[in-house]
């Protein structure tokens, strides 16, 4: 798999601990997880609980490989902001994508399949998938 | 005709009305939301002034552009995002023209409102600045006083109404009987319309 190919994942959270957390999580459990460029946007600049469009911008930036890139969000204006960069047009490396999916869980999912080299459909489609996974 | 010092006036009232208002403001996000509304918004128009002073830009449509921007990027909350959609969409409406009508505004903000309820899927009714907006928007063929008026009532309407957008919505029945937090913002911010027609706000 060449470094050139990979789907980036950028995970939005109004936590920098909870991105930073997750992260470390969705690379953990997957195999082939250092190949797949992982970055978070959390919380606001200078720290404290919201959402800043300027870590979102950089933190796609640096895992845009040309192969797409899978956004998974928290909730509120997370998900807000991302919509409103991706409908600006020139705000997002082309081919971001916001996937709709359970933070954790499609963080996981879109990591695992990341790393084996899938594209971001893909990868879109396992994140979305962990919504179906019921736990009780 | 509106003129680009029309549409820094009414930046220019905005951004007093939210600094005045932002204790107030926060109080109404207290019962019903994270307690930051008037914190944000004041974060948001301040770097709005800041940039239209380091940049200013000469058409009105760029002035509203470069406004929802730095709305974007500096609230940190949904306010941001949504405020910003709303004043981008309006500004990109108007185009570059150099002065513009009043009809012309309340078609472009009529677009910069279908905006913010595509964004955030919020209609009238669900207790969002929606509900100010929309009446503000409808009554604005009727001049800036008439919209302002709308957009108060629209505000103080919200009152008794369930949230079912945003934070709020997670409170259901409780979210009654407070006034939201963005329908009141959302009527400062129609407010700086007459107050920029008056000369003020610059």
């Amino acid at each position: 798999m060449s470094d050139e190919k990979v789907v980036g994942i950028v995970l939005v959270s109004h936590s920098a601990e909870v991105a930073a957390s997750v992260a470390e999580l969705a690379k953990g459990l997957a195999g082939g997880a250092p190949a797949v460029p992982v970055a978070t946007a959390g919380g606001v600049e200078g720290g404290g609980l919201g959402t800043s469009a300027e870590l979102i911008c950089a933190a796609a930036a640096s895992v845009d490989r040309g192969a797409g890139i899978a956004v998974l969000t928290d909730l509120g204006s997370a998900v807000l902001t991302v919509k409103t960069l991706i409908a600006e047009g020139d705000e997002l490396p082309d081919g971001t994508r916001l996937v709709d999916a359970p933070f954790v869980e499609g963080a996981v999912a879109a990591v695992v399949t990341a790393a084996a080299g899938a594209d971001l459909d893909a990868v879109e489609a396992a994140a979305t998938e962990a919504y179906g996974y019921r736990k009780v | 005709m509106l003129d680009a010092d029309f549409f820094r006036r009414w930046m220019a009232a905005a951004t007093a009305s939210v600094n005045r208002e932002a204790e107030r403001l926060t109080a109404l996000d207290s019962p019903i939301g994270d307690a930051d509304h008037g914190s944000n918004l004041q974060r948001g128009f301040t770097a709005v002034a800041t940039a239209l002073e380091k940049e200013a830009p000469e058409t009105p449509g760029a002035i509203l552009v470069l406004a929802g921007r730095q709305l974007i990027s500096t609230v940190g909350g949904a306010s941001g995002p949504l405020y910003g959609t709303l004043l981008r969409r309006t500004g990109k409406a108007l185009g570059d023209a150099p002065e513009v009508s009043e009809a012309q505004l309340a078609e472009a903000l009529r677009a910069g409102v279908d905006g913010v309820m595509a964004l955030g899927g919020a209609a009238p009714g669900d207790k969002t600045m929606i509900d100010a907006l929309v009446p503000a928007v409808d009554a604005l063929g009727d001049g800036f006083a008439a919209a302002r008026a709308a957009a108060e009532e629209g505000a103080v309407a919200t009152t008794p109404l369930q949230a079912r957008k945003g934070r709020a919505s997670y409170l259901g029945a409780r979210s009654i009987g407070h006034q939201d937090p963005g329908a009141t913002s959302s009527a400062l911010l129609i407010a700086g319309l007459e107050e920029a027609a008056a000369g003020a706000g610059g």
